[in-house]
């Protein structure tokens, strides 16, 4: 009884509904804006990587590889707390959303990569052979043949960047965790903390389902 | 194609090479308009490699020249005209799986040509029609037979209007009840005045369809002459052993 009043305290959660639902919000907003940018900017270095003259691709190798190192939560204290020193100054929200987007797009290149080159050759050569444009090559050949073999990782990524919007809370921003944290300190009871736990997994449990499931469906050799 | 004097293809000690291990030898070459050249050779002399540089799917040595239809085959904007002017056909189709058959026809002269989709439908509906398949127009790669995708690469390529057609092996992965209706599309092309290159391991068909027949080995042009040349009366040493080895199989 003195467990459920103090990590299952109904009152004190329906209380901080409210705020842990802004807080929600907040973290869609950082989560789809990184998971669109990182998608667009992942696809970009792909691609570039592919056709771009060789001073260019061993830049975008270095790119790539330098956002897989470093954790995520360093990236985001040195863009909010070190940049200023700069001169350059971004808000909780830019810089949380910096930081998971130049990662999510090193891993988004990554995953359109592997899937450029799970192509067979034979299917650029055809498609030089009839002399289409590098461009239409990709548009029309590679890309809508790549897409089924990456969409797996790149949901799995998205899932990355979605809990990655947790480390947003240590440079202020009032996402999801921050405001649970604020409203536990502010009701003195954990609750709202189990309240926020609940809403991340209620949030990405059917993206993981969703995944598994396609894994499952490309995995059958149905492509 | 434009009324052109001289060979259609011209091909100048073409060298190529993968390290130190050269697998092309002062290749020379020309191909008139209309001539159909069938280009035989054991395994790894240099076959597809001497094709595939013709549409510059393989870089060959800056000091070899190739020109087709009088424009230079090298890297650049001019690439793109020489590989509209040039089809080729795979041994292994390298049709498009994620497109109707219809769709992997119509593709290229809408994309490089500028063909509506209208003039590229009905065109490509012809040429279905004129390699027998007009039936499986709307259906996918994947659910043809071996032969049926080859003749739709045959379409897809013709359907680009090119001047000349280069063929590599294009049975050699077929099973073999399908060699016939895929030889067949092509000697009935043979006979409509495309300029065709085939590399085939099909003597039968080399010495019905070809008006010159090319022997390489180890990467050099050993011997060319006229059907009945090469194979009732071949020069060469190697041209007869060779020809001894795969006739008596
Ligand atoms: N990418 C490559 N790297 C190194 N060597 C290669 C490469 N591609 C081809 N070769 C070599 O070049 C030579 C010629 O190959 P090619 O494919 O042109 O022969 P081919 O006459 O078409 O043979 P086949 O009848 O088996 O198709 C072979 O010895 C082959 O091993
Ligand atoms: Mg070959």
């Amino acid at each position: 009884m003195n467990l459920l009043n103090t990590f299952f305290n109904i009152p004190v959660f329906l209380n901080s509904l409210p705020q842990l639902l802004w807080g929600l919000v907040v973290t869609l907003q950082i989560g789809i804006t990184s998971i669109l940018v990182g998608l667009a900017g992942g696809l970009f270095l792909a691609v570039a990587r592919l056709y771009a003259p060789a001073f260019f691709q061993v830049l975008i190798r270095i790119y790539i590889d330098i956002f897989r190192s470093i954790p995520l939560l360093v990236l985001l204290i040195v863009v909010y707390y070190a940049l200023p020193f700069v001169g350059i100054r971004l808000s909780p929200f830019l810089s949380a959303v910096t930081a998971l987007s130049l990662v999510s797009a090193a891993y988004t290149a990554e995953i359109f990569r592997a899937g450029i080159e799970a192509i067979p050759h034979g299917q650029f050569e055809a498609s030089s052979a009839l002399g289409l444009s590098g461009r239409s090559t990709m548009m029309d050949i590679i890309l809508p043949q790549a897409i089924r073999i990456v969409i797996p990782p790149l949901t799995n990524n998205c899932i990355n960047v979605m809990k990655d919007t947790a480390l947003a809370s240590v440079v202020a921003m009032p996402d999801l965790l921050k405001q649970a944290t604020q409203a536990q300190a502010l009701n003195a009871n954990p609750t709202p903390l189990i309240g926020a736990a609940l809403i991340y997994i209620a949030l990405l449990w059917p993206m993981v389902a969703v995944v598994a499931r396609l894994e499952k469906h490309y995995s059958r050799g149905k492509r | 194609m434009a009324k052109t004097t001289g060979p259609l293809i011209s091909i100048r000690r073409l060298n190529k090479a993968y390290g130190t291990f050269t697998v092309l030898h002062d290749i020379d070459l020309d191909v008139a308009e209309g001539e159909v050249v069938c280009i035989i050779g054991p395994s790894g002399s240099g076959k597809s490699t001497l094709i595939r540089c013709i549409n510059h799917l393989e870089a060959f040595s800056p000091d070899s020249t190739i020109t087709v239809d009088g424009t230079r085959v090298a890297p650049g904007p001019a690439l793109a005209k020489v590989r509209a002017e040039v089809g080729m056909v795979f041994q292994s189709f390298n049709l498009f799986p994620h497109m109707t058959v219809l769709r992997n026809v119509m593709l290229a002269p809408m994309r490089v040509r500028k063909a509506s989709p209208e003039d590229a439908e009905r065109k490509a509906r012809e040429l279905l029609a004129r390699v027998g398949i007009s039936e499986q127009a709307e259906k996918f790669p994947g659910q043809l037979s071996g032969g049926q995708q080859q003749r739709v690469a045959i379409a897809r390529a013709l359907a680009m209007e090119p001047g000349v057609l280069l063929f590599d092996e294009p049975t050699s992965s077929l099973d073999p009840e399908m060699v016939g209706e895929v030889l067949d599309v092509m000697r009935k092309l043979a006979g409509t005045g495309v300029t065709m290159i085939i590399v085939t391991h099909e003597m039968g068909f080399a010495r019905q369809v070809a008006d010159r027949v090319i022997f390489m080995d180890a990467g050099r042009l050993v011997e060319a002459g006229t059907p009945a040349e090469i194979f009732d009366n071949p020069r060469e040493e190697r041209t007869r052993s060779f020809l001894r080895a795969v006739l008596n199989h």
